[in-house]
């Protein structure tokens, strides 16, 4: 018994022996690649002191700043990691990716991705346990500011020149990364939402009218009835977010039949949910819904189907079978495959219901904020404040430029050039409600019952002091 | 029964002073040995960049040949003092991995947590020492568990998480023992067993996917790609999204609890199965020569003889429904009248960062579990040791 | 006798068919999405999975266009000598000679389908599927010069070998520690037992999120951030409860005059359990080993804190939520992705089975 326990631990003891020799040379081997890339860096860092030419890049930056610096190879060798709610390797991830590609290129700084879908969870871990990352692409400007309540970001000002910030944004942007006062984060890619999708084909071969006013569209509404068919494909089912669907058409309401002063109120927690303006934005669009004759499945399949799938009966083989979808231009990444912009689906702008609120627009996106403030993490921030950081989504779909420098000819997508055209003629925007109020609600209580509503278990007085309950204070 | 070593012991060598040196030395080197190896061996692990499959194997033998070497040396050391040590020091060799790892993490971040509990959303500043902390207005004291016993989808947790406490418990034991006896009796046990015990080798979100195929929901009059509404309407009836079917609420939380009753039967029925194979065939002739049915053998001599086994299949199941998240979190997150205290606790924890109130939750997880520890307790009693 | 004998046959017959309705039941539904992943999208939106077995179906065998037969939607039509409304129409009417008139597309657009129906086999299968699951996605970019750029997907091989490296461990060093401490609960005698016993069960019920903040920090401190070692020791604390749980159930159950000879035989405490308590464990150490291996293959949170920093280890599950995030309920590569991350359990489950199914004291050791 002893013997053989003695064989056991002199194995071990050789066996770790070896590896531990395996181990080093293993390690020393991978650090030469390492140490020439830092030499490359430094040679060209060199290089570039000596000819001050720096790399040659398409994108404008602000002077004298660390992007500047960056530019000349200061910071070569260096990682930034971004963290965000999309996987490095989804569609989003992919175009990141390719947006910052032109960056790391001209820079030698490295951009590393570790986002994912538990973001909710993982950003507050690590901020939690001092392991921030070094910037974070938050999908909801609500949620960054929880992390600006409990001081974890560098405010814009202490990097960013205000001439610069007005020359690459329109002020609304500006506006929405702003809390108490001070600007905390750069916008950086949006999607418009107050868009409504179309089987083109069908819909072109029906001799179906684009509506551009409230009336025509409840006009359009009772024709497609009277043909046998349902106007509107209709899903907010998304799981634990179920409801988020529902809170958009909320908030296009709340342009569309109030002024932007009450919208304002309304996010800020000073309009309550229980007040006539918001409720009656609610039953604008629930005495749509909730006739069966309008929607796809009757009301009773709203709550039940995915959101993703809803849009699918448009492209039935058999003709559509309801022809109308208002959604992000995200969309159409849950559209069939093989279904082509332009030729199997239109889209219109969602008309407006009271023409004295003009033509508003809905938008949701994403903004950058710094947490750990170096001269590299400052540089991928300045980058991000031109539209060629955006790259990867405007030649890939899916987003928008948030900043007003961006250019017609940036976009390789026609779909969103021809979105990019609608946000210019709108006559004001606004963003996403419920991404700007706190979790509680917007991402919570406003969900929960606005779900509860449509699926009957709730009238809306419950639902809405419901809400307002939840709203910390 | 006396300590073992009392009984028979081997005569430690006689020798001289050189041999006791030798030994002195051989306790120190020994050790000293292992350690520089697992040291070694964690640097490597820490730092190196060899290839993947290097490091998996590496990580292997250093992982579980680590963890046996350690035990097996401090074995040895403690062999080697004299007996009163030698049995009081023995049984921390064992046990005390465990309960140091344990410690370090879950039993203080719990001992955290609870104080986190007694502070409002952002938690105790940071900057004070103790004694300001609590001073200062940050501290709310029980204010947080109130809050967790008067809040609305609080208390719709609470009640959903009985039901998945009694349906879900109850259903996975009765399944699991009806399985397993009938397994045992019949003539394909391998191949029933096999199929029972599968879908535990099923994630959470396999399982929702492979579920969300039988309740899927289509409008009625068309093609119900649903299992369970395609039956329901071949049958007359309407589709209905199940889980989501506000209307029967809260008997809609048994849909998603007839999953967990799905993925756990086969690891009770696993664990049943084996209790009941270790009860004495005698035990079972005597009884059927006695004239019993073989459901009277079922009740009064099985089940009694697999009493341990079911507290602690039960007790697993119990604590396992108490902390449900993830069915729940992926088919509904919770609404519809779903909510259960762990989507609450992530709710509250991650996505409003109330910290207070979060931690709050988890504690009271904690206290709900006191019951069932007593319980155990009682069984833990009668096990008499050596 | 006979009788007794014929009512034992008829039991036996009773028992295999309860079983056998029951295993239905249980196989059903992973069937379901078995077959379901070999079926291309659209035939998975549009039919159940159960398609795949022979049955009835309206086929079409002729197209009739309304407008050349000047119909009145909105009144009563006559088709083919049928009569109805549209409503009536759309959703089919059967004529006397078993066919059915079906009105396709709305009153503008519509066709007439004359159908008959037919038995059919729905066998169209593929490994496609799998290959995108496999194969990672590839993303198209179309420059403003015009010129289509394509990024191909990476494919999933080195996920794999990620996560064997992290689940192997993760699965066996939280056995062993928990072997021994179970071990030491049942069968020795230490002051503090119960004390120590109860901190075990009252710990299984810790959610293990409260932990990540502190273990993150002492993490950062140790510079073991990113690394395997992380993880593995992460995935044993957060197991070890289970485990000394389950394994204690097992062990103190164990027939006491086994443990009693071989302590007469002058064997020590450590020799009974090595030779003695871990070979007659295995059924439960097999079906522990199967649970953990199960919840670190999964995890996804777990190894995002600990592992997450370090993209180059990217794991099954992290694939897995690229997938599910990409293009939201996209059943088919949803059900072929279940497959693929099943197929590492599944061979660990199959190679312990025999462990689990053989029962507590198989052999020798029974009585």
């Amino acid at each position: 018994m002893k013997k053989v326990l003695w064989q056991v631990l002199a194995l071990m003891l050789v066996a770790s022996m070896v590896l531990a020799a395996c181990g080093a040379p293993a390690a020393t081997e991978e650090a030469p690649a390492a140490t020439e890339e830092a030499h490359a860096a430094t040679e060209e860092a060199a290089m570039t002191e000596e000819a001050p030419a720096m790399a040659e890049v398409d994108f404008a930056y602000p002077a004298g700043g660390a992007l500047e610096e960056a530019l000349k190879g200061t910071y070569a060798g260096t990682t930034v990691t971004v963290d965000g709610a999309f996987e490095g390797n989804d569609p989003d991830g992919v175009k990141l990716a390719e947006s910052v590609k032109a960056f790391e290129e001209a820079t030698g700084i490295t951009v590393n991705y570790i986002g994912n879908k538990e973001f909710e969870a993982t950003i507050s871990v690590r901020v939690d346990a001092g392991d921030a990352p070094d910037i974070v692409d938050f999908p909801q400007p609500g949620k960054a500011a929880q992390f600006v309540a409990s001081g974890n970001i560098v405010p814009v000002s202490e990097y960013l020149s205000d001439e610069w910030l007005t020359q690459q944004y329109n002020q609304s942007w500006r506006d929405m990364v702003t809390f108490d006062g001070s600007e905390m984060g750069v916008f950086h890619r949006f999607n418009g939402k107050s868009l409504v999708w179309y089987p083109k084909k069908a819909w072109d071969a029906a001799g179906y009218p684009i509506p551009q006013t409230w009336e025509e569209l409840i006009a359009l509404n009772d024709q497609i009835v009277a043909d046998g068919d349902t106007p509107w494909c209709i899903g907010i089912e998304s799981g634990a977010a179920t409801g988020w669907a529902a809170t958009d058409w909320t908030e296009e309401m709340m342009l569309r039949t109030t002024s932007l002063e009450n919208y304002d109120a309304w996010v800020a927690g000073d309009l309550a949910f229980d007040s006539p303006e918001v409720k009656k934005a609610v039953e604008t669009w629930s005495a749509m819904w909730f006739n069966d004759a309008y929607v796809y499945g009757g009301r009773s399949s709203i709550v039940t189907t995915f959101f993703g799938d809803s849009p699918t009966p448009m492209f039935d083989a058999d003709g559509p079978k309801c022809w109308m979808h208002k959604q992000g231009n995200f969309i159409t990444g849950f559209f069939p495959e093989g279904t082509v912009a332009g030729e199997d689906y239109g889209f219109f702008y969602f008309p407006p219901v009271d023409p004295a609120y003009g033509k508003p627009f809905l938008v949701a996106g994403d903004s950058m904020y710094m947490f750990n403030d170096r001269p590299e993490v400052r540089a991928l921030m300045e980058y991000f404040t031109v539209p060629q950081s955006a790259s990867g989504w405007l030649q890939g779909g899916g987003a928008l430029a948030a900043h007003q420098t961006a250019t017609p000819d940036m976009y390789g997508v026609e779909l969103e050039k021809g979105i990019a055209e609608l946000v210019a003629n709108a006559t004001s925007f606004r963003f996403d409600a419920s991404d700007l109020m706190p979790g509680e609600v917007g991402a919570g209580s406003f969900w929960e019952h606005i779900s509860s509503y449509v699926a009957g278990s709730e009238d809306i007085d419950t639902a809405m002091q419901a809400i307002d309950a939840s709203w910390p204070r | 029964m006396n300590l073992p070593g009392n009984e028979v012991r081997r005569q430690a060598p006689s020798g001289g002073m050189l041999n006791k040196i030798g030994h002195v030395l051989l306790a120190v080197v020994i050790p000293f040995v292992s350690f520089f190896i697992l040291y070694l061996g964690f640097l490597f692990l820490r730092d190196s960049k060899a290839s993947r499959e290097v490091i998996v194997l590496v990580a292997i033998i250093w992982g579980v040949g680590g963890v046996g070497l350690l035990y097996w040396v401090f074995n040895w050391l403690v062999e080697k003092l004299p007996d009163p040590w030698k049995g009081r020091l023995l049984p921390f060799v064992f046990v005390g991995p465990a309960v140091a790892i344990l410690s370090w993490y879950l039993a203080v971040p719990t001992l955290r947590t609870f104080y986190i509990s007694l502070f409002d959303r952002n938690g105790p500043p940071a900057d004070l020492n103790f004694i300001q902390q609590l001073l200062s207005g940050s501290f709310v004291g029980p204010a947080n568990y109130i809050a967790v016993f008067t809040e609305d989808l609080m208390l719709q947790a609470f009640r959903n998480n009985l039901m998945w406490i009694v349906f879900g418990s109850t259903f996975s034991v009765i399944f699991g023992l009806l399985i397993a006896v009938l397994a045992d009796r019949s003539s394909f046990e391998k191949l029933a067993k096999s199929l029972i015990f599968l879908p535990m080798a099923i994630s959470f979100v396999g399982a929702s996917i492979i579920w969300n195929f039988i309740y899927e929901y289509r409008p009625a009059g068309e093609t119900q790609i649903g299992l369970l509404n395609s039956i329901v309407t071949s049958m007359g009836g309407t589709p209905q999204a199940w889980p989501q079917w506000v209307a029967v609420a809260p008997w809609n939380n048994l849909f998603l609890i007839v999953i967990v009753v799905w993925l756990q039967a086969g690891f009770a029925m696993v664990l049943f199965s084996a209790a009941l194979k270790g009860i004495p065939e005698e035990m079972l002739e005597a009884g059927r020569i006695d004239g019993a049915n073989e459901f009277q053998i079922f009740f009064r001599i099985m089940l009694p003889s697999i009493q341990g086994t079911l507290i602690s299949v039960w007790t697993t199941i119990v604590i396992f429904t108490l902390k449900i998240f993830d069915v729940v979190w992926v088919m509904t997150g919770g609404q519809f009248g779903t909510h259960v205290i762990a989507t609450q606790f992530y709710r509250q924890t991650f996505t409003n960062r109330n910290s207070g109130f979060g931690s709050a939750i988890a504690i009271i997880l904690l206290v709900a579990v006191i019951p069932v520890m007593f319980y155990n307790l009682k069984q833990f009693r009668e096990q008499e040791a050596f | 006798m006979r009788g007794q004998k014929q009512r034992k046959q008829f039991g036996k017959f009773l028992v295999n068919l309860t079983l056998l309705f029951i295993i239905i039941v249980w196989t059903v539904p992973t069937l379901g999405i078995f077959v379901s992943s070999f079926r291309n999208r659209t035939k998975i939106d549009t039919t159940g999975w159960w398609a795949v077995l022979p049955h009835r179906e309206w086929q079409a065998v002729s197209e009739l266009d309304p407008k050349s037969l000047d119909l009145d939607p909105d009144g009563i039509m006559e088709i083919e000598g049928i009569s109805g409304t549209f409503d009536e129409f759309r959703t089919g009417v059967e004529t006397p000679d078993g066919k059915r008139l079906t009105w396709l597309g709305n009153k503008r657009l519509g066709r007439i389908e004359v159908q008959e129906q037919v038995w059919a086999v729905d066998w169209d299968f593929s490994l496609d599927n799998y290959r995108q699951v496999l194969g990672g996605q590839d993303f198209e970019f179309k420059r403003p010069d015009g010129t289509v750029e394509v990024v191909p997907g990476d494919n999933m091989i080195n996920a794999f070998l990620n996560s064997l490296a992290v689940a192997i461990p993760s699965t066996v060093i939280p056995i062993l520690i928990a072997a021994f401490a179970a071990y030491a609960f049942a069968w020795m005698k230490f002051p503090g037992r119960r004390t120590l016993f109860i901190l075990v069960v009252a710990l299984l019920v810790v959610p293990l999120q409260i932990a990540l903040v502190p273990i993150l920090r002492d993490y950062k401190a140790l510079n073991l951030n990113g690394t395997f070692l992380a993880i593995w020791l992460a995935h044993t604390g957060f197991g070890l409860a289970l485990a000394t749980y389950l394994l204690y159930n097992y062990i103190s159950q164990l027939p006491r005059d086994i443990l009693e000879s071989a302590f007469i035989d002058g064997a020590s405490h450590f020799t009974v359990f090595t030779q003695l308590v871990m070979p007659l464990s295995l059924p439960a150490l097999a079906s522990f080993a199967i649970f953990q291996f199960l919840w670190v293959w999964n995890d996804y949170l777990v190894a995002l804190i600990f592992l997450g920093g370090n993209p180059e280890f990217e794991l099954v599950t992290q694939r897995m939520a690229a997938i599910v995030g990409a293009r939201g309920q996209d059943w088919h590569l949803l059900t072929a992705g279940a497959f693929v991350s099943m197929l590492l359990p599944l061979i660990v489950f199959f190679s312990l089975q025999r462990f689990f199914v053989r029962g507590l004291l198989a052999g020798s050791v029974k009585g």
